[in-house]
Formats: structure tokens, sequence, C-alpha cells
């Protein structure tokens, strides 16, 4: 991944501070020839995240293929708010089956262009957390298997969100969703269930496995980039938060995501052929307190009644991710 | 060529001959001995170019499908029963966007209870699904509909399922003549797409259609099956002059034209049929049997014009409407609408039951003297029934049904007929 | 039309068989369908495999319940299975075993057939002498061949060779060779006995 050291100055803020960049080492999205693959008019909730991760991943797949590019969408809220009968907002070719299957007709796009010798065109799948992890679980593993050349986007947002924000099996432990009530002894999502995917597809020792969050977009632009340089099965889970869902202001969208990340929560990592090779580290180490009182799906943690036990519990999931991935710089304050 | 071969490998040569460059299955019985041909004339190079998809499911089969015929390749699978229902999501996904995939169902009866032997429940339960349904007589009938399936779907951007009966097809060695490359290449263009996933073009494809457009874009799937009615008995011609000989078609009369009592079939059991009715016509019974081999769509017109002038029709097949009664039975009489005629389904071979000359000989018999319920169970052994209805009679915690109609049937040995 | 059945246990190539006689039949220029009897077919377990034979097609496709021959590949299916079921009066058998019929404790059952159509060969020795293997299945038909005239050795070799190489071909045809040897000395045998 390349990393440029900058100093920032007078900014004050995370501003990505392209000018201050060499042009190439620019974000795609600064680029006035990017392709918008998917344009502006879609109907997005307003800070919706995974509108914000897939502009960003997918502009970038389409430098680093040429324009060469085959998308496959799950059902999902990507699918839904891009393809508002009668319009489109993708500008690449882009198909969307079912909910399921995105890995396999992703597969099946895939081996036609390898027999009609088209292999310059590239093929991304995409779905959110529920296509990928859930229902769309079996199609992923076989995909992975067989070695099969496709790069698999997942934008988790935690739970299914289109169909009004059920659990899935990438909701985290406490959180509120339809299925999953802030009630009883037990409010909210229970502990000890959900699925790791990104340590299922290295699992599977695919050549490339990464987390990326929409608060390091240029983070996540070099991921796909550097996937794109990769043939076989790939896999980037990318965690976009969704402001209706998780009860927080749309201001909040890359603020949250970035606390996911500072808490330690979701860390954001790369994984080569099964093993860990990079990991991006904790700046400012944040208590999960921090990231989850603007969300609303964890006020029942909060107020009236409050289980600071529940919050314990999960600064214990963020801190031995903290340990497992090495988050934390040996040398900073943070980690004495 | 004329080979002595068994009736899956005459599949997977006919659908190497129509150069498919996706094939993706998932292995079924009775449908594998496909499936593994095919695989092996990949892995060998001779069938190239073409990709060979071990998938993980009869449901990523048909979605590696959809992917390559969006993206513009001639796509194969193959399925049976369980396995059909596995993937229906995606098999009306198919025919909803109009993706040109052939796949073989290799018929198999649908459990509970599990059964691997032949009847036709599994493509019957997908006969509304939008597929092109045809069904296969002989070994021969089923190589060429492959050949002729793959240009049918391509000219209207239709999946097609060819169904043939597993096990007494698939598993039969019969003679067959396996077409040269020359001739099906004549007869087979390339495949140009009507919609393809291509940088060069983007498109969309697998909008949501609301209200005010679902109606019509099912209406259009629709009219394509009607337009299926007029090519498929001219692409049965053109396979005709082309391959020297008659296979496919809508329908396939026998003997129909001075009968009195018409069987109506589909599949495998018109041979048998065919014999029986030879002959009872010795024996000067003025009967005759008709095939059906386009199911989907229904040739309603053609079926009627043959049924016409008959006094009564015998409807046997290998389906069951649990609740109602016959399938293909409602279906013919939607054909003989305002016409008077006595109508009797006869459900047979459910599971792989055999269908004998002596019992066809009785059944048809028993018609011909109109002494026929309206439904018959051909060969149902009343009293294993009846024990079972008095065991749930007697007992709540009467058990499963099969396991004690099994016990009553007595030891697993190898029984000829049933 | 000729109707043959064939009974074995799974394992044995007893679905082979049925193909193989048909591919004979069919290099003859006649027409032929082989099937199995589809049961659960599992190493050991009893199975049937048909195969009929005529000069035109053959459009029936039920399982064979008149046969005209009669083919056991493992004798200990005599006392299981209703092997005989159907068989006609002039029908041929053919078993696998180096016993005599009246050995097997069939001899009353012989008296409603014709006696010079019921024979056994030792089928699992001679595959065992020619090709190290218990498959008796290929063996038999040379057997097979010389009880009917309905299809040649020839034919029946060239089957075998259409279907195995190397020393499994070489091995089953002269097992095959063998069985034809000895079936036409019983038939021969019995013949004099009956003249005598």
């Amino acid at each position: 991944m390349t990393a440029v050291p900058l100093k920032f100055y007078q900014v004050g803020s995370f501003a990505v501070g392209n000018r201050l960049v060499d042009p190439e080492q620019r974000s795609v999205q600064s680029d006035t020839d990017r392709t918008n693959a998917i344009n502006s008019g879609h109907r997005a909730c307003q800070g919706c995240g995974e509108a914000l991760g897939a502009r960003y991943a997918l502009d970038a797949a389409m430098r680093a293929t040429d324009g060469k590019l085959v998308a496959v969408n799950a059902t999902g809220c990507l699918e839904v708010f891009s393809t508002p009968y009668p319009e489109t907002s993708w500008q690449i070719p882009w198909m969307h089956s079912l909910f399921g299957n995105a890995p396999a007709v992703a597969t099946g796009v895939a081996a036609a262009l390898k027999a009609k010798g088209r292999t310059e065109v590239r093929v991304i799948g995409q779905g959110g957390d529920g296509g990928t992890v859930d229902i769309g679980f079996g199609t992923l593993s076989g995909m992975f298997e067989r070695g099969d050349d496709v790069l698999y986007l997942c934008y988790d947002n935690e739970a299914y969100m289109n169909t009004g924000v059920q659990r899935s099996g990438a909701t985290p432990p406490a959180a509120r969703t339809a299925t999953t009530q802030a009630v009883g002894p037990e409010p909210g999502n229970v502990f000890g269930q959900g699925k790791n995917l990104p340590l299922i597809a290295m699992a599977h020792e695919i050549p490339y496995v990464a987390t990326a969050t929409v608060s390091e977009l240029r983070d996540l632009e070099a991921k796909v980039t550097r996937a794109m340089e990769i043939r076989g099965p790939r896999y980037i889970h990318i965690l976009v938060p969704c402001p209706l869902g998780w009860g927080s202001a749309s201001c909040d969208t890359i603020k949250l995501a970035r606390l996911a990340k500072e808490t330690g929560l979701f860390p954001v990592f790369e994984a080569v052929d099964g093993e860990v090779v990079s990991v991006s580290k904790i700046r400012h180490r944040t208590p999960v307190e921090e990231y989850l009182k603007p969300q609303r799906r964890f006020a029942h943690l909060f107020g009236k009644n409050p289980r600071p036990d529940v919050v314990a519990r999960l600064q214990a999931i963020a801190d031995r991710n903290i340990k497992r991935f090495g988050l934390l710089d040996e040398d900073s304050e943070e980690a004495q | 060529m004329l080979k002595q071969v068994e009736g899956s490998k005459a599949v997977a040569d006919a659908v190497a001959l129509s150069r498919p460059e996706v094939i993706c299955a998932y292995p079924i019985s009775p449908q594998t001995h496909i499936v593994e041909a095919l695989s092996a004339k990949v892995k060998s190079g001779e069938l190239t170019p073409c990709e060979f998809v071990n998938v993980e499911s009869e449901f990523a089969a048909m979605s590696v499908a959809i992917g390559a015929s969006a993206a513009g390749a001639r796509a194969y699978t193959a399925t049976a029963s369980q396995g059909l229902l596995f993937m229906v999501e995606a098999v009306y996904n198919a025919s909803g966007l109009g993706l040109p995939i052939v796949m073989t169902v290799a018929n198999r009866a649908i459990g509970a209870p599990i059964n691997i032997w032949n009847d036709h429940s599994d493509s019957m339960s997908q006969r509304d699904s939008g597929w092109i349904q045809l069904y296969a007589e002989t070994n021969q009938e089923a190589l060429d509909l492959h050949i002729q399936a793959f240009k049918l779907a391509e000219e209207l951007s239709l999946p097609v399922m060819v169904c043939m009966d597993g096990f007494i097809l698939t598993h039969a060695v019969d003679r067959v003549d396996i077409p040269s490359q020359e001739q099906v290449d004549e007869f087979l263009p390339p495949y140009h797409p009507r919609q393809v996933l291509d940088p060069d073009e983007p498109i969309s494809i697998g909008a949501m259609v609301g209200p005010e457009a679902f109606m019509e874009v099912r209406y259009l799937a629709h009219a394509k099956q009607m337009q299926a009615l007029e090519r498929i008995p001219t692409i049965a011609e053109e396979f005709e002059r082309e391959f020297g000989r008659k296979s496919g078609g809508l329908i396939r009369p026998y003997r129909c034209q001075d009968a009195e009592t018409i069987v109506v079939a589909l599949g495998s059991v018109l041979g048998t049929i065919k014999d029986v009715v030879d002959e009872l016509r010795e024996q000067h019974l003025r009967i005759g049997v008709l095939g059906i081999t386009s199911f989907r769509p229904f040739p309603l017109e053609a079926v009627r014009e043959v049924l016409d002038q008959a006094d009564r029709v015998v409807v046997l097949e290998k389906a069951l409407a649990v609740g109602i009664g016959g399938i293909v039975a409602a279906n013919v009489r939607m054909a003989l609408s305002g016409i008077r005629i006595r109508g009797y389904t006869v459900i047979a071979g459910l599971g792989g039951r055999p269908i004998t000359k002596e019992s066809l000989r009785r059944l048809f018999l028993e018609a011909r003297d109109d002494k026929l319920e309206p439904l018959t169970f051909l060969d149902l052994d009343h009293e294993l029934v009846e024990a079972e209805l008095q065991r749930t009679r007697e007992s709540r915690r009467s058990g499963p049904s099969a396991e004690n109609i099994l016990r009553d049937v007595g030891a697993v040995s190898a029984r000829i007929g049933w | 039309m000729f109707q043959v059945r064939i009974h074995g246990r799974g394992g044995q190539g007893v679905v082979t068989a049925a193909e193989l006689l048909s591919v004979a039949a069919f290099i003859q220029g006649q027409h032929a369908q082989a099937f199995p009897s589809f049961g659960s077919e599992r190493t050991g377990a009893p199975v049937v495999s048909f195969c009929r034979i005529d000069d035109h097609e053959i459009r029936v496709r039920e399982p064979i319940m008149q046969p005209d021959a009669l083919i056991v590949q493992d004798p200990t299916l005599l006392q299981q299975v209703d092997v005989f079921s159907g068989l006609q009066p002039d029908g041929y058998m053919l078993i696998n075993s180096s016993r005599s019929f009246d050995e097997l404790g069939l001899a009353e059952f012989v008296q409603g057939f014709r006696r010079d159509r019921l024979l056994t060969v030792p089928a699992t020795e001679l595959a065992m002498k020619h090709m190290g293997r218990p498959l008796p299945g290929a063996v038999l038909l040379g057997g097979f061949a010389a009880i009917t005239s309905l299809v040649s050795f020839g034919a029946v070799a060239a089957a075998i060779r259409e279907r195995f190489t190397g020393a499994l071909a070489d091995g089953n045809v002269a097992g095959a060779v063998e069985a034809y040897e000895y079936v036409k000395n019983e038939i021969q045998e019995l013949a004099n006995a009956q003249a005598g």
C-alpha cells in the first residue's frame, strides 16, 4: 500500500489534502476524468456510507482496470437505490440477479470472459453484509474455493437495512435491530454470535483479503487498486455506517467509521494468502463509549437503565482485536 | 455416426457439439453421467474454448449460468429433482431476464419421501417458471432436442429445459445417431446476445420493475412463448432437413386419425404405449396415442385438433397435482374447452414404478369400456394404502407413513417389475 | 425381440454385462436396449440388468418380466431372489458356477424347461485365471454366445475390446473364449447323454 508521509500544518481536520500531493498520488475521486461508475442521482439516504464506499471503490477499480470492468450486485440497498426504475445510476456494465448469488453470477461472468479470451475485462461482485455473510455465504465460499478471478466487495452496515433493519450475521453484539430489540434481560443482539467474514476469507487462503472503512477513503482506493493487480479471488470488507439503521446523524457517517477503527472494534488490515501482512494502526486509542453513544441502536446501554456491563463486554472485544491484530504501535503511549 | 451408448453420454456429445462456452453443474442422480462426460471433454481439451465450473450447489449452478449468459457466453447446466428445486429462485431469474440458458432435467421424483427414480414431478413443478419445456421420447430425441434447444433459446432469448426420463433414458444404452460437428455448426450459429455485459457498451441488467410496468414485462414473456409455438415446429423442420430425421416439434400423434380412444402422454412411456396400441389395434380397437413434446408452451390448438374427433381421452401422466389430480390432464382439458368428450386421468409411474404393457393393456380396455374412474392411480396397492390408513385411525402416534408402508412391503430384495 | 435378464450383485459388472451384450448386438447391425434395474446399488446388494435385442427399433421400456434368457452371475442369489420369475419354457439359462444344475439343488426346477438350454460355467474362476479379478460379466457373455446364436462370439469379443483396453481387454476376451469352449462342450455332453 502506497503511503506518503504528510505533515498537516494548518488544516486542523482530516482533510485529504490532495493539493499537497503529486498528481499521480491524488485520490481517484479528485480526478475530473474519473468514471463516476455510480453516478449522482441515485436514491441513497443522506449520509449513506455505502454510496460513499461504492463510489470510491468502483472508480478506483475502473482506473485500475483501464475501464474494463463488469459489476455484479446482490439485492440490497446499493442495488435498490442505484436502479430506481426506470433509471440507473451505473455507467459501467452492471447486473443484478438475486440476493444470495452475486458471487456465483460473478463467477459465471468471469468464466464467460475467460472462454471468450477477454480476460483483460475484470469482474467485481458486490453486496451488503446480509447478501455476503448470510444468504450469499455458500456461493461466496464456492467462489473463493475454486480460485475464480473475482474481486468481491462487502459493504457492511451490520444489518439488513433495505428491508427495515433486521439482524444479520454481521450485526455486532448488543446492537438493536428490528429482530433483536432492546428489551428483556439481554437487550439487542446476542453476544457470542456472528461471523467474521474477513477471517473466514483468510481461512480460504485466497490471494488478498482486506478490511477498510469509509473514513479512510484513500486507503480504500489503494486497497481496491492493489486488489486489481492480483488475479484470483479477492475480498474487501468495507465498514459503511448507515445513519438510518444505526440511528446516527447523517453527518456522522465518516466520524463513526473512524471511531470504529480507533476503538479497535473494526480492525483495518490486509492479508495475503491467509496471513495478515499489514495493519492500519490506531492513531488515538478511544474507549468504545465514544463510538457507541452517537448511535441510537446502542442507546439502551446508556440513559435511564445503563448497562456498563455490556459496554465492558464490547470493550473487551475491542481490546482483544487490538491485541490480536497488533493495532497499537508498541512505542505509542496508548500501548503502555 | 451410429453409436451404442448410454443416453447420458449421447446427450453430453450433443451438448459438446453445440459449442457451449460455460458449463456449470452440481452432481445429482441421475444426471451425473452427463456432466461427468462433459467435464472430461473440457479437461482433455476436446471441448474448447469452454470453462467447466464445479459449483457448490444447484443454486450456484444456475447463477453461474446466468452470469455467463449475461456476459454473452453459451451456457449449459443440468439437474434433477431436489436440485431443480434448490435453484428455483434462479430458474425464475433466468427466464425473467431472458437469458438463453439450456438445461437438461433428468426427470426424477421430488421428496419427501426421498426417491431417486423417475417421474415428472420435478420439471412439472417448474412449468410456470417461464422456461420452454421439451420432453424427449427416446435417447435419440434427447440428444437432438439439446441441439434444437440452443437454437430456439438464442432466437427467442428464453431459457429451455430439455426433459428426459431419469434412469429410463439417461442410463439406458441405446443405438443413437450422433451428428457431426459440421452438421451442428451448419444448424446452430454462434450466439449473438440481445443483451450483454460489455465495457464498450455498458448497460444495467436486473432493474426493479414496479406496478407501472411489471404487467407489460410479464406479458412479453408470455408473448415470447407464443412465438415459440411457431418456432418449435419450424426448427424441427430445419433439423430434419439438416440431420435427416424427425425430432422435436410440438406434438407427435400415433395412429390417432380414426381413433375413438386417444391416450396422451409425455416422455419415454410413449414407446411402451405405442407397442400396446399396436397390439390392441390388431384386436381391432380404435386406439391411438398423442405424445406431447413441447409442454411449455402448451400447444393448445395442435392438441385440440388431434383429440377433437375422439370419443375419449386418457391422459397418462407421471406427476400428480396433490389435492386435485392431474397436471397434464388439466392442460389437456383446457385444450378441449367447449368440446364434449370423456376424459380420464391416470397417474402412473410415480417414483420410478414401472409402467408395464400388461397394466396398460388392462387400463386401455377399461377406458374403452368407460369403466375407469375420472382419476386412477395405476397399479396402486390398495391393501397397503388401507393398512396405513387403518394405522392412522387407530393411533395418534402412528409413526412415519413411508417407513410403515415399506415395512409392510417386506424385505428389500431385488424384485422384478414391482 | 429377444429379452435377456442378468442377475448378480453390485460390483460384479452386471450392468456392464448388459451393456456389452447390447454393443455386441449393435456390432451385428441389430437394435439393442440395455438398462439396469435402478435398485439401491451398493456393493454386494442384488442387482438386475436387462437387454433387449431386435431387428427394428425397440420402443418398449418396461422391465423384462418374461425373459427369453437368464444369466445369473452370482449363484448365492438362487436362494434369495426369484431369479427364474417369468423365464419362457424354452428359455436359456446360464449360471456362473462350477457346479452342475443338480449340485446347485435345481434338479426339480429344470423339469419344466429344455434341459439342453440350462447351463453353468465357472466364470468367476475363469476371470480370476485370465484377469486376476472376480469379474465374471464379460466372461459369461462368451458362454452366452455358445448357448444361443443370438450374438456371435466375434461380436462379443469386439464389444469387449471397445469397452476395455490393454491387459483387461485381453484377459476378458481370453476368459470369454474359454467360457465359450466350456459351454460348447457342456452342450455337446448333454446332447450325447440324451442320445445315449
